[in-house]
């Protein structure tokens, strides 16, 4: 019985996003470039 | 010969294999990309986790956990992320308002799954005209006022009135001192006039 509900544990769970999205988010922060002018701040992308 | 005088080894009692959250946050704050991957690497399991723990869907997981960790990027670029040893808290809380935020919406805006023999959009549409039809019904509009343009002005009149102004025909009357069945007897004339114009033209006026 413990053996078959562990089973059923990891067949419906979810444990870790797929390194697509990783990639995405790493490659998000390489890109994305905050400052700050005069009180303002200001959000772009580099490529 | 004197050996030395060595100084005992210490004995090494607390190893430390990995590196801090603190450290790494840090490191990232000051450019080293890399740290960001020990960083979601390391807390991947337990975010994921958590979040499909309440959601229970695997494609939305992925987006809060996504939105998660771009709001944490964006905090730590901007500098606006004080440490105090608590990374793993604090990004566990961003994800639980993600997942709540997440809730609320599809409260607002249930979603609705279709399936192969049954399609949402074919029964419901934007009643909003796409670009082509725009342009359609404009032309349409400016060449019916033009068709207006050339009916008597007493049949005109009234047609405006009705058609543009939304006046009721005893209003129409009461402006043009004429009866209501003067009023009637000129529209309908309006519109059969209009018609035979169309006709004759050739002109085509659908959307």
């Amino acid at each position: 019985m413990e053996k078959i509900y562990s089973n059923y544990q990891e067949q419906t769970g979810f444990n870790k996003v797929c390194p697509k999205t990783i990639n995405f988010l790493l490659s998000y922060s390489q890109a994305l470039y905050e400052f700050e002018y005069e009180d303002l701040s200001f959000e772009t992308f580099l490529n | 010969m004197d050996l030395p005088n060595l100084k005992p080894l210490k004995k090494v009692t607390r190893m430390k294999l990995q590196i801090e959250d603190s450290e790494l946050v840090r490191d990232y704050i000051s450019g080293n990309e890399s740290a960001l991957e020990v960083l979601i690497n390391r807390h991947n399991q337990r975010i994921t986790s958590f979040i499909y723990s309440k959601v229970l869907d695997r494609d939305i997981t992925e987006d809060i956990f996504q939105d998660t960790f771009i709001k944490v990027i964006k905090t730590l670029k901007k500098g606006k992320y004080s440490e105090e040893g608590k990374f793993l808290p604090w990004v566990m809380r961003i994800s639980h308002n993600l997942i709540i935020d997440h809730f609320r919406r599809n409260k607002r805006m249930p979603m609705f799954e279709g399936s192969d023999e049954f399609n949402i959009f074919s029964v419901i549409g934007d009643d909003k005209l796409n670009a082509e039809k725009q342009l359609i019904k404009n032309q349409i509009d400016t060449d019916l006022r033009q068709l207006v343009e050339e009916l008597p002005d007493d049949q005109k009149e009234v047609l405006l009135m009705r058609i543009y102004k939304d006046m009721s025909f005893k209003e129409i009357s009461e402006n043009t001192g004429v009866s209501i069945n003067t009023a009637l007897g000129r529209m309908r004339y309006a519109l059969i006039n209009l018609r035979k114009i169309i006709d004759k033209n050739n002109i085509v006026l659908t959307n």
